[in-house]
């Protein structure tokens, strides 16, 4: 390594506890501070889906305390079918935004990028707080829509137009909790681009001596991939939001068609289009689906590799693959709308890149499967959670088949099927990865060591769990369960009644099994057994620093890469893996040329 | 709006090992199998990235608008076109001429940071003058829509005028942050502590502005 001078550092080691704790400009605190802020979204997220699952299972139940979250909402502590609403939209935003994006891009990317490029920080310092403050606002303005005269907006995360504008005539919450939502989501793409700007500079510039772009590991290459996506669909949503705000707010009509009729008055609105509230919606809505997913393939790989301690069947390929499913997800969000009324020639326009973006990720899928053939993997919760990724993805990946083409979409669109297919596929597949990101770098965050057996048992009940909640999903759709529905009365849908309680119990047993998660988090924090620097013999960059690293990383020290980041299964010095900064020259059978 | 420098800013020179990340481009010069290969071992400032890394987010942002503007006239019965306030092409003359006299600024500061002292009296008073055109341009356009309220012609009076205004409003937002960063600059430039890659992103933003205006009076002249 090169020594460095203090001075090259953007900025010098805070001693303030403001400085350095709130208002931090050093990655490490920010990424922590994503991942506490993804850590409480995502328990309100799975409490609101808990009553949720309780009203679906038992119709009129008294759930204690309810009536404290909406008077009006919950009387007596009995939900309402607006309520039902109310919360399902909220669960729905707070996890993809707050969670599924949050926790694997900005809060690991944030923390580790810096590092595994080899950098002291992220070139933008200031915006990287301003990112993450920004974000946090965003959230709080999202939650204080529980506290307005309505509540929450109950239009659901893809907020359609025109429910989205037209003011509180629209049902509860569609007055000041529309304006709230639009103004907290506007307010968080500002977050997520201001990250983005970071992110992408980050690897472009600050990679250290000997990192070429082939040298970087996996999970750099996802950061770096889904900052690029982000980039382009946060600045969509972001001017969406903008006019949407307008029509609501001021009168204007870009979204609110003439001559509509709500509640029996006469819409002050003429000639807008509800379709394009769709079509700038979703032009971000699907690249979200990859901006949640893409980090954990990056992050899988990456875990994979460091456990199956032997190469993988081809890196390359695999990154060309999560670049291909960034570019063809601008392509294909259209099938989220094969039954909005567009016209059907574009149905087939969508639905043909649909099919074909099954490919990339087929072709990841079999590189892992074929990569960990004939490997001696080492069970750990981190593996075990990376296995469990992959079985969550290619599920859920297999109902995405059936949903591509029109036809079966236009019988499947409305039920739970779908429900189904983006929970598996997006929604787990990617908690899965943050946990095997979590369990994995905790080590290195934290500089203890997580309890290898509660993570093994946290493994175990939400794998188990996952399935008893999402898997029974696909049959309810099939039959034609409808969602978004607070409550079946059909005589169709009232045998199926049964199994939303089964599927209500399996949530709360695996949502239960999260504390042990959250147990092991917290206790490890402070009691865990003191982990050293290189507690997994991994060979890329974080781990050739101190668990946790300096404020400058790398302890006054300019590392300096001679190798490709999966040097595993060689003989050398230290092992049977070779780290990238080491000179040592060893026998490897594809290390870069 | 005479200044006095203290002395010539020193130029950032292309960065090295030594000096901190930043060497991404290092590649292969120290290869595992000994095929060492010639690679430029220079890779730009961060801030010359970001700054495309803005003004993509920035064209993406108004690539947005304009597709709303495409598809909602498309399908409007109820659109009603107006004459553009004359003002905006007296306007955007001076988002123009501030143009020019940015990058007569920069060659200045260039030569004053190269160590041209004595030739170089007053380096930032063509910053003075482009920061006075590009205020002139923002109270230009407050007049457009003064004017066009006069006329009866208000936000949500029709779409058209609801796109005009949404245009040019996002667009004067952003030149007001362009004002900032040229405000930085000269704030750095008299603290004898400007780096040369600052002045380039500036001055590629404020380009982009007036490159971004043109198009947005094109799309407003045929579309509004």
């Amino acid at each position: 390594m090169h020594d460095i001078t203090a001075h090259s550092l953007q900025h010098h080691a805070p001693t303030g506890f403001i400085r350095k704790h709130v208002f931090s400009l050093d990655h490490k605190v920010i990424g922590k501070q994503y991942y506490a802020l993804a850590l409480v979204a995502a328990i309100c997220g799975m409490i609101l889906s808990w009553l949720m699952r309780i009203h679906l299972g038992w119709n009129n139940a008294r759930i204690p305390g309810l009536q404290l979250l909406s008077k009006n909402g919950a009387p007596g502590g009995v939900m309402t079918p607006e309520f039902y609403l109310q919360l399902m939209t909220m669960h729905g935003t707070i996890m993809v935004f707050f969670v599924l994006t949050t926790a694997p891009f900005a809060a690991f990317g944030n923390f580790f990028l810096p590092i595994q490029v080899g950098a002291e920080d992220m070139p933008f310092p200031r915006f990287n707080m301003m990112s993450f403050w920004v974000t946090f606002v965003s959230f709080i303005v999202l939650m204080s829509s529980f506290f307005v005269a309505d509540g929450p907006t109950l239009g659901g995360w893809t907020q359609y137009a025109p429910l989205n504008a037209v003011g509180a005539i629209a049902g509860p919450g569609q007055g000041m909790g529309v304006v709230l939502w639009m103004i907290s989501i506007a307010l968080f793409c500002v977050g997520q681009l201001l990250g983005s700007l970071n992110f992408i500079t980050t690897t472009l510039d600050l990679r250290t001596k000997g990192m070429s772009f082939m040298r970087l590991p996996l999970s750099a290459w996802a950061w770096f991939i889904t900052s690029c996506m982000g980039l382009t669909a946060f600045a969509v949503l972001m001017p969406a939001c903008i006019l949407a705000i307008l029509d609501h707010v001021a009168g204007t009509s870009f979204f609110v068609a003439s001559n509509l009729v709500v509640s029996d008055q006469l819409q002050p609105h003429s000639g807008g289009s509800t379709l394009l509230w769709q079509h700038l919606f979703w032009f971000f809505g699907h690249p979200e689906v990859y901006i949640a997913i893409v980090p954990g393939l990056g992050i899988v790989s990456h875990i994979l590799l460091t456990n199956m301690r032997k190469q993988m069947l081809s890196q390359r390929v695999l990154i060309y693959c999560m670049g291909a499913l960034a570019v063809l997800s601008y392509m294909v969000y259209g099938h989220h709308m094969f039954v909005s009324g567009m016209n059907p020639y574009s149905s087939l326009a969508f639905s043909f890149p649909t099919l074909i973006i099954t490919i990339p990720a087929t072709i990841v899928v079999l590189i892992w499967t074929f990569s960990l053939y004939g490997s001696k993997l080492r069970i750990n919760s981190a593996s075990l959670f990376a296995l469990g990724f992959i079985s969550m993805f290619v599920s859920g990946g297999v109902s995405g088949f059936f949903l591509a083409q029109p036809s079966i979409d236009i019988m499947l669109h409305a039920t739970y099927f779908v429900v189904g297919h983006f929970h598996l596929v997006m929604a787990v597949a990617a908690m899965f990865g943050i946990f095997a990101g979590t369990y994995f770098w905790f080590p290195k965050m934290s500089g203890r060591m997580m309890n290898e057996k509660l993570g093994q048992v946290h493994f175990i009940l939400s794998f188990v769990g996952a399935y008893c909640i999402f898997m029974p999903f696909h049959y309810l759709g099939m039959v034609g369960n409808v969602r978004r529905y607070a409550s079946f009365v059909d005589d169709f849908t009232v045998p199926l009644i049964p199994v939303h309680r089964f599927i209500t119990i399996a949530a709360l047993i695996t949502g239960a099994a999260q504390v042990i998660f959250v147990y092991n988090l917290v206790y490890s924090r402070f009691w865990g057994k003191l982990a050293t620097e290189n507690p997994w013999e991994g060979t890329s960059l974080e781990w050739s620093t101190t668990s946790p690293p300096p404020f400058d990383n790398f302890g006054g020290k300019h590392p300096v890469v001679y190798h490709d980041p999966y040097q595993y299964g060689v003989e050398s010095s230290t092992g049977d893996y070779v780290m990238q900064t080491s000179p040592e020259q060893v026998a490897t059978p594809r290390d870069e040329k | 709006m005479a200044t006095t420098l203290p002395e010539p800013p020193q130029i950032e020179k292309h960065r090295t090992p030594e000096r901190g990340s930043g060497n991404g481009g290092w590649k292969d010069l120290v290869p595992a199998d000994g095929d060492l290969k010639v690679k430029l071992d220079y890779s730009p400032p961060p801030s010359s990235t970001g700054i495309w890394v803005v003004l993509f987010a920035i064209t993406m942002m108004f690539a947005a608008f304009t597709s709303a503007l495409v598809v909602r006239k498309g399908a409007a019965i109820d659109w009603q076109s107006f004459r553009l306030p004359p003002i905006l092409y007296f306007n955007t003359l001076l988002l123009v001429a501030s143009s020019v006299t940015l990058e007569i600024s920069r060659r200045r500061v260039a030569a004053f940071m190269g160590g041209l002292k004595a030739h170089v009296q007053n380096p930032a008073r063509w910053l003075y003058i482009t920061l006075g055109l590009g205020l002139l341009f923002v109270a230009g356009q407050y007049i457009a829509w003064l004017q066009l309220q006069a006329e009866g012609l208000y936000l949500a009076t029709n779409p058209s005028s609801s796109f005009f205004y949404l245009l040019t409003v996002t667009h004067a937002l952003h030149v007001l942050g362009g004002l900032g960063g040229l405000l930085y600059v000269i704030r750095k430039l008299h603290k004898s502590a400007l780096r040369r890659d600052q002045l380039v992103s500036t001055a590629r933003y404020w380009h982009f502005m007036g490159l971004l205006w043109v198009y947005l009076l094109v799309l407003l002249w045929v579309k509004v």
